[in-house]
This record gives C-alpha cells, sequence and structure tokens, in this order.
C-alpha cells in the first residue's frame, strides 16, 4: 500500500498548502443466533480513501472507494475544489505545521489468537450453545448470541511527509435472554446492549468464566419475573462498571467534547452545559472523581497510537480530584478553542471526515472493596447492565434505565428489583459520588455504536470503571 | 451524479447479475442488494463552513443460498466492471466455501417471484460550487449552524430468479438550527429534489420571527403533567420508536414488543389513531430484501385498533403468518398518521394552557412492555397561557406511556399534515420520512 500511497502523493499536482490521503481497509465478520437457529452469517470488506486538501487554512475532503490512481487524482481535485469554494466562509484557519503535523509510526492492537483461528461453523456451534444453556427454563422465550470480529488497517500519508500505519484487531460478543409471564417481560444481557467489546484476537471469545455466566444471565432473566419493583424513592445509587461505562460516556465524555462547546454540533447531537471558560476552574464532580483519556490500556476498545490527522496518543487526566482540565478536543477544536486537548480527531470509514471523539475514557480506581462500597448503606439500591438511556443536547439532564438491581439493607445486598431506573443533572449527580472502588471492582468495556457527526459517523469508544456509589439519588421502577 | 455515470452504474450492475447468473450452480441461490451515493456534505457552524467534502461510496451485499443455508459477503462497488467482478467473485468462492460449514436455518426465505421495477427521480439540485454561498449568503448576520447532504442514491436489488429493481433519486436535506445569545434554537428542515432559493429564504425570513419568540426570558417549569401540543416534527420522532420493538410481528412474537398488549387487546388506543404504510408518495423504493414489493398501503393502526402488523418472509415462514412486504427489520419505510380535526389557527387556543412543544430529543424505552418513552424537549418549546405563547421554556424531561398519550389523554389531531425527511447519514444517506399531524394531549407527565 505503501508504495501506492507515495506514488499518489508525488502525482498529485495542485497548488495546494498540504495534502492528506487516509486509506482504510476494514474487514468485519458478523455471526447471530436467536434460540438456536442462526440468523445472520457473513463478512463486510470496505476499502477506500479519504484525501483532504488544505488551501490558506482552509481544508476540503473527498473521498472515493476506487483506490486507482486516476481515482485519487480526481478526488484530489475534487476536496481542493471544496476547499477553494468554502474559503471565504472558512470556519478558522488552520497551520499545517500545527493541525497536520509530520508525523511516522505504527500501532498494532495485541492478541494471542488470529481472528482467523475458527472458522464460520465453530463460531456458530458455540454460539448454538450458548443459546441453549441459557434457556434455563420455559419462561425463556427468546434466546439470543452473537459474536462480530472486525480487521481494520489505516494508513496516513501526507504532502509533509506523514506515514502512519495502524491496524486494529477487534471482536465483540453479546448474549441475552427474555423471559416473560403473561405482560411481565423481562430481558437480562451479558453486561448490557453489545457492551463486551474489545480489541484483540480469538481468545476473547470463551472467557473463563462463560459457561457459569451464561447460565447466570438465564437465571436472573427468569428471577426479574417475581422481584419487586424498583422503589420510588431518593436513596444511595451503587452502580456497576457495565452501568458506569454509560455514566461516563452520556454525563462526562459528550459533554466534554470541544467540538459541542465550539457549537459544531448543536444542530444534531446538540452543545455542552461545559464553557470553553471552565477548563481549569469548573469543579466537575467530588474530589473522588479522576477521569483520563486513555489510549495506552492494552485490550481497550479505543486504544490507538494515533489519531486520524496524526496526532500522537497520550494518556491524559481531563478531570483530577473533581477539577476540569482538560477537553476531548483535537489539534483543530484545541486551536479554535484555545483550551488543551487529546489525539482525538477519528473517523468511523474513509468516507466520513476525522471529529472529536472520546476514545477510552475511564474512571480511575480509588480505594474502597465492593464490601466496603455496600457495607456503609442503610438503604439503597445497586444496579447493573444499562437497558435505557437517554440525556437533553447539552448533556445536563439524564434518565438511565438497568436491566437488573438488588435492594441494599443495612450494609447488605438483599432482594432482586426489576425495572431499576435513575434520573439526576449531571453536577448534581458527579458531586454526589460518594466511594469509588479499588482496582478490584474495576472493569472495561465498549460499543462500536457511539454516534455522532453531520455526516453521521458510529464509532467505538471503550470505558473502564470502578463500582460506585452515590448518594440522595432520585430512582424508580417501571409501570405505566 | 451525471446521467452517464448514473448510466454506468447501471449497466455495470446488470453486467454483475448477468455474470453471477451464469457462474451459478444449479442448486444454489443468491440475492445482491446495491447501495451507492454521491453526496456533497457540507457542515455549517455560526454562519461558516467548518467542514465541507464530497464522497463516492457504493456497496452490494451478494448473499449466498445452498442445501438450506445462507451466508452474505458486503464489498465494495465501484462501477468499474474489471475491479468489481475481481471482489464478487472472490466473495462469491469464499461463500462457497463457508456455507456447508453453517447451520441450518428453517426459516431460510428463497427469492421468489417475478417483480421488477425502474424508477429514476431527477432532481434539480445545487451544482457543487454554489452550495456554500446559496446557503449561507442569506443567513450571514445569524448563528446558523447546520447540514447540507445532497446527490444521488442509488438502491437496486438483483437476485437468482430473475427479480430485479432499480430506485435512483436525486435529493437534498438542509437541516439546520439557529441560535439566540441565550443558547435557544429555532430548527428547520429544507428538503426535496429541486432546490428553491426564493422558497429558502422564504424558511430563513420565517425562522427569524420565531426567533423573536424565544428572545422572551425563560419560564423555569416544575416537573409535573401538562396539557401539551406536540408540533409534526415532534409527533414524528415519538412515531419512530415504534420502529424500535413496536410494529414489528417478529418483536410481538418473542417478547419485545411495546405494542403486546395493543395486540392482546389488554389495552387500546384512542380511536382518533389511525397508521398507515403509504408509499405513494415514491420517495423510497417499495422493494425489501428479498425484491418483494410492498403494496403502496398498508393499514397498521386503526381507530386505535391494532389491525397489521410489519412481517417479512422470514417472519412469515416462522410465525406462519402471511408477509406483507416488510424489510429485514420490520422497520416503518413511509409512515403516516391520519389528520384529525384541529385546526391550524386553533391550536393554540386549543392548547389554552400548557406546553407548546416544536421537536423533542434522544427518545428511548423507558420500560418497553408498558410503552413507556423519556425523552427530552428540545428546540422552540414554548409555554402558553390562555392560547397565547408566553415565553420560552426550559428543556423538560418526559416519560409518559403512548398507551395514554396516543389513548386516553390523546385530544385530536391536527387536519393538516407536515412531511418530516429522513435526514440520517449513517451508512449512506438514508431516504423517504413521515407524514404527521400535529397533536393536543392532555396530562403529558414531565419528569425533570
Amino acid at each position: 500500500m505503501w508504495s501506492e500511497l507515495t506514488k499518489a502523493i508525488a502525482n498529485i499536482n495542485l497548488p495546494a498548502d498540504w495534502l492528506g490521503i487516509r486509506v482504510v481497509k476494514d474487514t468485519s465478520a458478523h455471526h447471530a443466533v436467536r434460540d438456536g437457529l442462526p440468523q445472520r452469517n457473513g463478512k463486510s470488506v470496505t476499502t477506500g480513501a479519504m484525501l483532504e486538501v488544505m488551501v490558506d487554512g482552509c481544508i476540503g475532503y473527498a473521498a472515493t472507494n476506487s483506490l486507482q490512481l486516476m481515482s485519487l487524482q480526481n478526488t484530489a481535485k475534487k476536496a481542493y475544489q471544496q476547499a477553494l469554494t468554502a474559503k471565504q466562509w472558512w470556519v478558522h484557519p488552520f497551520q499545517v505545521t500545527s493541525e497536520r503535523p509530520k508525523v511516522v509510526g505504527e500501532y498494532v492492537s495485541p492478541f494471542v489468537e488470529p481472528l482467523n483461528s475458527l472458522s464460520a461453523g465453530e463460531i456458530n456451534d458455540l454460539l448454538v450453545r450458548i443459546c441453549q444453556s441459557l434457556k434455563v427454563s420455559e419462561q425463556i422465550v427468546k434466546t439470543t448470541a452473537g459474536a462480530n470480529t472486525g480487521e481494520r488497517e489505516t494508513w496516513f500519508v501526507s504532502s509533509n511527509g506523514s506515514e502512519v500505519y495502524q491496524k486494529f484487531l477487534f471482536l465483540s460478543t453479546h448474549y441475552g435472554a427474555i423471559a416473560q409471564d403473561g405482560a411481565i417481560v423481562q430481558q437480562r444481557t451479558n453486561n448490557g446492549w453489545e457492551a463486551n467489546y474489545f480489541q484483540g484476537g480469538m481468545e476473547l471469545l470463551q472467557p473463563e468464566n462463560l459457561w457459569q455466566r451464561v447460565q447466570r444471565i438465564g437465571e436472573e432473566a427468569v428471577e426479574l419475573l417475581t422481584a419487586e419493583e424498583c422503589p420510588t424513592t431518593r436513596t444511595n445509587l451503587v452502580l456497576a462498571p457495565d452501568q458506569m461505562m454509560l455514566q461516563i460516556h452520556e454525563s462526562v465524555g459528550h459533554p466534554l467534547e470541544l467540538d459541542r462547546i465550539l457549537g459544531d454540533e448543536r444542530n444534531y447531537a446538540g452543545g455542552s452545559f461545559v464553557n470553553k471558560s471552565d477548563f481549569g476552574v469548573l469543579v466537575y464532580g467530588s474530589p473522588l472523581m479522576n477521569i483520563t483519556f486513555d489510549p495506552t490500556v492494552s485490550g481497550e476498545s479505543a486504544s490507538y497510537g494515533y489519531d486520524d490527522t496524526g496526532a500522537v496518543a497520550t494518556r491524559e487526566y481531563l478531570i483530577k480530584e473533581g477539577v476540569l482540565l482538560r477537553g476531548l478536543g483535537s489539534l483543530e477544536s484545541q486551536k479554535r478553542a484555545g483550551v488543551p486537548g487529546v489525539a482525538c480527531a477519528r473517523a468511523c470509514s474513509w468516507n466520513r471526515p476525522a471529529i472529536d471523539r472520546m476514545a477510552n475514557l475511564n474512571l480511575e480506581p480509588g480505594e474502597a472493596s465492593f464490601e466496603e462500597i455496600i457495607a456503609d448503606i442503610e438503604h439503597g439500591v445497586y444496579m447493573e447492565s444499562n437497558r435505557s438511556w437517554s440525556i437533553d443536547d447539552r448533556r445536563y439532564k439524564f434518565q438511565f434505565g438497568c436491566e437488573y438491581a438488588k435492594l441494599i439493607e443495612n450494609g447488605k445486598l438483599t432482594k432482586t428489583l426489576r425495572n431499576p431506573n435513575y434520573r439526576a443533572t449531571t453536577p448534581e449527580f458527579w458531586h454526589s459520588l460518594t466511594k469509588v472502588g479499588n482496582s478490584s471492582t474495576w472493569e472495561m468495556y465498549g460499543t462500536p455504536y457511539c454516534g455522532k457527526g453531520e455526516p453521521n459517523q458510529a464509532i467505538w469508544v471503550g470505558h473502564g470503571s470502578p463500582v460506585c456509589q452515590f448518594a440522595n439519588v432520585e430512582v424508580f421502577g417501571g409501570g405505566a | 451524479m451525471k446521467h452517464e455515470e448514473l448510466s454506468t452504474l447501471e449497466v455495470s450492475f446488470n453486467q454483475l447479475i448477468n455474470t453471477l447468473l451464469l457462474k451459478k450452480a444449479a442448486t444454489e441461490e443468491f440475492t445482491v442488494k446495491l447501495n451507492s451515493e454521491r453526496s456533497q456534505f457540507t457542515r455549517f457552524n455560526h454562519a461558516k463552513v467548518r467542514q465541507t467534502g464530497i464522497v463516492a461510496d457504493g456497496w452490494i451485499d451478494l448473499t449466498l443460498m445452498q442445501d438450506q443455508r445462507s451466508s452474505f459477503r458486503q464489498i465494495p462497488f465501484t462501477g468499474n466492471w474489471e475491479i468489481d467482478w475481481q471482489v464478487t467473485y472472490k466473495a462469491l468462492q469464499e461463500l462457497r466455501e463457508e456455507l456447508p460449514l453453517l447451520p441450518l436455518d428453517p426459516y431460510l426465505v428463497l427469492p421468489s417471484g417475478t417483480n421488477t421495477s425502474r424508477e429514476i427521480h431527477t432532481g434539480n439540485l445545487l451544482v457543487e460550487e454554489a452550495v456554500v454561498p446559496e446557503v449561507l449568503e442569506s443567513v450571514a448576520e445569524l448563528d446558523f449552524t447546520g447540514f447540507y447532504a445532497g446527490g444521488t442514491v442509488v438502491n437496486a436489488y438483483a437476485d437468482s430468479c430473475g427479480q430485479k429493481h432499480w430506485f435512483a433519486t436525486d435529493s437534498f436535506t438542509l437541516d439546520y438550527s439557529i441560535f439566540n445569545s441565550k443558547g435557544q434554537a429555532v430548527k428547520g428542515i429544507f428538503a426535496g429534489s429541486d432546490w428553491h432559493q426564493q422558497a429558502y429564504i422564504h424558511k430563513i425570513q420565517e425562522a427569524k420571527k420565531q426567533l423573536e419568540l424565544l428572545a422572551r426570558p425563560i419560564k423555569q417549569l416544575p416537573r409535573g403533567k401538562y396539557r401539551t401540543y406536540f408540533a409534526p416534527a415532534a409527533v414524528a420522532d415519538l412515531l419512530m420508536m415504534l420502529s424500535w420493538g413496536g410494529t414489528s410481528e417478529a418483536d410481538l412474537q418473542q417478547g419485545n414488543s411495546a405494542l403486546a398488549a395493543l395486540s392482546r387487546g389488554e389495552k387500546q388506543l384512542s380511536s382518533k389513531f389511525n397508521l398507515r404504510e403509504n408509499f405513494q408518495r415514491g420517495t423510497v423504493p417499495r422493494f425489501n430484501e428479498w425484491g418483494e414489493m410492498a403494496a403502496l398501503e398498508l393499514q397498521i393502526i386503526t381507530q386505535g385498533i391494532l389491525v397489521n402488523t410489519l412481517i417479512n418472509s422470514r417472519t412469515a415462514k416462522e410465525y406462519q403468518k402471511t408477509a406483507n412486504g416488510a424489510n429485514s427489520y420490520e422497520s416503518l419505510r413511509a409512515p403516516e398518521i391520519s389528520p384529525g380535526n384541529l385546526e391550524f389557527d386553533r391550536t393554540l387556543p386549543s392548547l389554552d394552557t400548557g406546553l407548546y412543544v416544536s421537536n423533542l430529543h434522544y427518545l428511548n424505552w423507558s420500560d418497553r412492555p408498558t410503552g413507556r418513552i423519556t425523552g427530552m424537549t428540545r428546540y422552540a418549546c414554548f409555554w402558553v397561557e390562555n392560547g397565547e405563547i408566553i415565553a420560552p421554556i426550559d428543556n423538560l424531561r418526559f416519560d409518559d406511556s403512548l398507551y395514554r398519550f396516543w389513548g386516553e389523554n390523546l385530544l385530536d389531531f391536527t387536519n393538516f399534515q407536515e412531511f418530516i425527511p429522513e435526514v440520517g447519514t449513517y451508512e449512506g444517506r438514508q431516504l423517504g420520512g413521515s407524514m404527521v399531524p400535529g397533536m393536543l394531549v392532555e396530562d403529558f407527565t414531565y419528569t425533570l
């Protein structure tokens, strides 16, 4: 690929200040089974090139799925024309040296077993067995199991000498069961919808505790049919890491994106309650709150060496001891906003321009064990696995629901609760963080479906968190 | 897309199908779906250009079936026969190797039927160089943010039993928001197949009038139940929830539908609620992933009663139902809610005192089996007293059941409808939209 791209760079003659070509080759395999029967098997391959041209500080882009030299040349001309046409109305003058610096490097995902080490037939056999094991009772009316693998290669070259190669291996698994008793319907899945999404190889397909976990998911779906409704009250709330991932994503990640703060997203996903002047001063949450942007965690779904504009990825504190320090903003957004950011310009594929993305966003562990977190609670609710999410366009008022909950009484987990929900505002909630679990409670999850951008892009993000305790939160149950 | 380029794509697609027909074994069946687009995407912020570009994309889904097994390959489609056939042939060979390894699928649907169609809708779109000046010159003094997406989209289908469909359309959407200094916004969508500059300018002028209303001091409302008028765009958001665990027959059968209680007759909706699929507008293809054509119209809810669900051939086979041309997701593709009796001039007087909600945001089921939906108000929402707009409101979170707001609490729909176009661009530019009236609801529940 390098020789073709080097040749293309040399053979595109435009009076531009800068030219970049980002080629993506993405191969993903999909396997899904319902009630032990195949639903979907196949592979998707996409290959194409995004060409960016900078003219007098203005960037135009054009993308094509044809990698022939002539096609790349024509596409570059279109990108150049886009930049020229927009020049008079361009939002901010960018510079090659600061917003598109030269970078050379490589990143490859860690893995043990190659993704082709199991055939589609072997994967289907496993998924069928999972469905069979989930059906612990006749009250289970639906079982599902799925596995997706992905291999993504990217090559980035530019007229100022950048050469970056990255290769990512992804594997995600999903399984769950729906139980029904008349009008009562309850769902239980493995950590919520598609939350087990990691970088790595086929070794991730069958973790050590797989069969115990499958059995438990089936049993808990049935258990929820006769569980009490989550009470409506203000109380102590303890969240498992598989719900914390969503909490961090929606109420920390998105509001800290600099492109939202700059207004780029206002027409679609929304703005933010955070302002540019808040960086360095805003007390976002309790002193126990430490949030890092960390693309260096091995195996987390959004780890990488470089973003899609070539910025070098490093671990950075966004919030330290409750204080907001920096935003999720690319080199372009940092320049426009005048506040510190991170290497987070990412695109979902070759056919979309890079925008500010959160990558891995993690809550750092604290001191408490799980038992210690529960032990000092006289009354509270413990919730696991997201099932419903909604937050306003400024990322302020949210309501989330979980699949499974336990009542906490006098320092112990007692009755199972169904339809657990909670709602709050972002600042109130993070200020109510009263205990943070230690590293023994820390777990990481991810999702390939973080949506944002115009044109729309669904991208992969990772979130790690310990178990956390929050005080005086409004919780409630289901029902019409 | 230029006429010649569109022609080349069609010729190349036809050649690909013909060659696949020659290469297929007697016991093999296949389907091929094509998605292709040439789109201009321009993003605006503060009446400036944030990002602008052109995307030429295309892919096919080749599904091979043999011995009650199937698998697919999604591969690039460029319109260059040599390249495309090379990739497709490799995919065919891979599929042949993979199929024997897969489990038997008792509900596999093989292609059948004799459907063919060919629709080409040519428009009058802005040329690439004109998009930025035509959009921005009228809004230079405003805090205008938004997104223009325009060009040609092609959806096509062919299979081993000879069915073939070709649907190509020129279209654009300009989805925009105009903000005031307090961070409140008026939302607008200008869409179609022909760009009319004067019509666009008129829409911007109307938006400016609404901005004046937003300049009034914000009214803070406590949580509670309020009589509410939902403008058509908000109704469209509520309606689209039915594509996610609602009108799908498979979801009903598998314990995953919010309409299960309606289906079982345990609950009912208002007799004023009528929902149908209506493909008469021709903005989306009527064919599905098996080449089947949906009827031009299909009643789904009539006078509050669920009379039809969306049933695709696979679901039909599994549950012994009759298929009605639904797509693989059994989602709404051309939904229409029938109008009611509330006249435009009577909207505010009928609301009397309550909330005027222009748009909603980020909807989700909060309790699907009971039809409960949560979400937020967004853009130009107002407090109304005695039939007059008093003040804009701070955004409110709602959480209420469709069995209430389309049931006992539904007062009326408006006697006019609006077409709310689909503006999504995930994977590619989406087509179509929903035809909906506004609606007046008693005691809608706001929670935060």
